[in-house]
């Protein structure tokens, strides 16, 4: 296949937008963007010949010339928006529109610290200068460095100590369909200080399921002593959209994370996920589901990192694969030597519906601890014929036992999710992808 | 109501059922009794349309159909029932939605009106009582987590729903204490009917007890070796499988196995 050959071509349309940039940013942020600017220009660009990127091509990205708007485009309307909305009052709303935030579309509630990543630079910048770009240092690929280079919006949420943020907080990212071959590099920090807990959802979709845009997204989130974040992200963008994530996580002594990472639609996705266990006691749980049909590439590269003792991780991705799709999933392991009593399991299960669907699946344990529990296991197949018989045998067909058994499958891991408005529209979205309309 | 005639039958290459004749009329319960690894499971699994086992020779007919070419659902639709030996587990799925579908494809193919989650749920929770399964069970995913007595009282509130024609039943008495093994056997009794032919297939004599047989059969080596009345069962009890060794042909014994 066509790898990228790293030509300045590719990086042409990216950096002439980088020129044009003029936020007014503080100056100490615009020393990170010159940096970020920079590094972009020397890294190689992600391809195939990297470990990291062997089965995920993303020479179709490089091949497009996504433009990145500086500045927003004209407002967009409650009827755009309003379809993506989980109609819950009580939840804060921070709304993105083609990567802009929209003040006049979202809802923070009184007594939450949220707002747009711009205005947090100026409004919190004792938060934000000591942990802004300090969680992704080291470990960023290209596309990592091009985000921080336009670092200019996205979400900060910040949870005070033993705060308790009552409802979910929502993240809805929207693209408007009106540009083609945009591009959008959103930008998140969430800080939770000790004790706290908050529900990050974030959403990713489009008014338009043929639009062609890029999102290039990176979120830092740094979770305090004892505190707790239960995190989902759900990406439904058009079936001709790109989407590139990291996450990067340190969590402190005893503080955990919850996450769902859900793939429904778009055209390629990698989303990313690294969580550094930085305190004793800490807990990483990841979970994920993808869902792929057609020719979409979906890529989820998990990375735990035990930096300290009794650490528990856990990481369990669910995959349904149909059509000429493709898949990857990679769960690396790392424990130092000084994370003793780390207990640390993955396991990835797929379904493949159709001979022409793919998955590539590895786990990679680096342990250097001598006293520590890591297991790991991965399953690709079709649903035991042993199950399709019993269906069978009380009247149905096959393909209803397929679908029932598809349902089944994926549904285990979103009946898990704890926010009722996001489990409901998911189970529907599931059961209308999978379960055959009998007759 | 079901006629087997000279049935053969391979697994994986293997003959495991070697020429079962048996006659069964509308209303008549036929016990199946043997030694383990006789072929009981695989008589079982052949009449419901199991495509892992194979038929190379005979057949059967039910309510004069002939059943070999129709696949396990259309077998199902017309009134065919296995409660399994080993009940699978099914993640994800409910009881109850599980068994409105399958109630609903039998109904349909019946001509009849599929019934709705509320119809079907005041229908559950009646058969759930008549074989006390707890009513929380029907939101509990098909067999996950249950215990070995509740997979099997599961297969018999299958069949309570699912009301079929001819039942299999194969070894529904394995695992039970006394107690489970009374809750089964009512169940089983309370859906005999003069319309309801049912295959009993146990190891032991204690489910004959309870469900009294109009036939009881003895298989050994795919064949059935002896038939007779309910007695029969009694006689095995007494005198052992051993006894059957004895009344079978000189030769038969020795020359295949
Ligand atoms: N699915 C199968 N695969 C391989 N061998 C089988 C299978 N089912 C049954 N058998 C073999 O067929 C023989 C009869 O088994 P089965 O019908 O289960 O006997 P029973 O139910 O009377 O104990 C045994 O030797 C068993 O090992
Ligand atoms: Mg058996």
């Amino acid at each position: 296949m066509s790898d990228s050959k790293n030509t300045a071509n590719e990086k042409a349309s990216f950096l002439s937008d980088l020129d044009q940039l003029r936020t007014v940013h503080p100056a100490w942020v615009k020393s990170i963007q010159t940096s970020y600017a920079a590094k972009f220009a020397e890294l190689e660009l992600p391809n195939r010949r990297m470990e990291e990127w062997r089965f995920t091509n993303v020479s179709p990205i490089l091949r497009t010339s996504f433009r990145t708007a500086i500045s927003p485009g004209a407002p967009a309307t409650e009827e755009t928006v309003a379809p993506f909305r989980y109609g819950n009052a009580a939840w804060a709303e921070l709304v993105f529109v083609d990567g802009f935030f929209a003040a006049s579309l979202s809802r923070i509630p009184s007594g939450l610290i949220a707002c747009n990543l711009a205005e947090a630079l100026e409004k919190h910048t004792d938060r934000v200068e000591p942990l802004l770009a300090k969680q992704v240092n080291g470990t960023a690929n290209a596309f990592n460095a091009l985000n921080t280079a336009f670092l200019q919006d996205g979400a900060f949420v910040h949870v005070t100590a033993d705060a308790v943020v009552p409802a979910p907080i929502h993240l809805l990212y929207v693209n408007s369909g009106r540009s083609t071959d945009s591009a959008s590099h959103p930008r998140n920090l969430l800080i939770l200080d000790r004790g706290a807990k908050a529900t990050v959802v974030e959403s990713h979709v489009s008014a338009d399921m043929g639009a062609r845009y890029f999102t290039n997204a990176v979120t830092e989130i740094v979770i305090g002593e004892n505190a707790a974040l239960h995190a989902y992200k759900l990406i439904n963008d058009s079936n001709e959209a790109y989407h590139l994530a990291s996450t990067h996580v340190r969590l402190e002594r005893g503080a955990s994370i919850n996450s769902f990472a859900i793939s429904q639609t778009g055209k390629i996705i990698r989303n990313e996920i690294k969580t550094l266990l930085d305190g004793e006691g800490a807990h990483s749980s990841l979970k994920g589901l993808y869902m792929t049909r057609g020719e979409q590439l979906v890529d989820n590269p998990i990375a735990i990192e035990h930096a300290k003792p009794h650490c528990t991780s856990w990481i369990g991705y669910k995959g349904v694969l149909d059509d000429k799709s493709h898949a990857v999933f990679s769960g690396k392991v790392y424990v130092h030597r000084v994370a003793q009593k780390t207990d640390s399991n993955q396991l990835n299960q797929n379904m493949l519906l159709s001979d022409k669907a793919t998955i590539d699946t590895k786990p990679l344990l680096e342990i250097f601890a001598d006293d520590v529990k890591c297991t790991h296991g991965a399953t690709v197949g079709r649903p035991p014929e042993e199950l399709v018989f019993y269906f069978r045998t009380r009247g149905m067909s096959e393909a209803m036992a397929l679908g029932m058994l598809t349902y089944g499958f994926a549904d285990e891991v979103v009946n898990q999710i704890g926010v009722d408005e996001v489990r409901e529209r998911l189970e529907k979205f599931v059961f209308d992808t999978y379960s055959p309309i009998p007759g | 109501m079901l006629e087997i005639t000279n049935l053969h039958a391979n697994v994986e290459g293997n003959e495991i059922l070697r020429g079962v004749d048996l006659k069964i009329g509308a209303g008549e319960v036929h016990a199946i009794m043997g030694p383990n690894g006789s072929g009981k499971s695989t008589l079982a699994q052949v009449l419901s349309g199991n495509e892992a086992y194979e038929v190379t020779e005979g057949g059967f007919t039910f309510l004069g159909q002939d059943l070999l070419e129709m696949p396990a659902e259309e077998r199902a639709r017309l009134g065919v029932f296995m409660a399994f030996q080993y009940p699978v587990e099914i993640p994800g799925i409910s009881n109850a939605y599980f068994l409105q579908a399958g109630l609903n494809e039998i109904r349909k193919s019946h001509g009849l009106d599929e019934l709705d989650a509320l119809e079907f749920r005041d229908l559950l929770k009646e058969k759930m009582d008549l074989v006390a399964i707890d009513h929380k069970f029907a939101d509990r995913p098909v067999n996950e987590g249950f215990s070995g007595g509740e997979k099997k009282r599961n297969e018999i509130l299958q069949m309570a729903v699912l009301e079929p024609k001819l039942a299999i039943l194969d070894e529904s008495d394995s695992g039970l204490d006394i107690d489970a093994l009374r809750i089964v056997a009512d169940g089983v009794n309370r859906l005999r009917s003069p319309q309801r032919s049912m295959i009993v297939v146990t190891h032991y004599q204690r489910l004959l007890d309870y469900i009294i047989p109009d036939f009881v059969h003895v298989l050994w080596r795919g064949r059935i070796v002896k038939s007779g009345g309910k007695e029969l069962a009694l006689e095995l009890e007494a005198k052992g499988y051993d006894w059957i060794k004895e009344l079978v042909p000189a030769g038969v014994a020795e020359d295949e196995g």
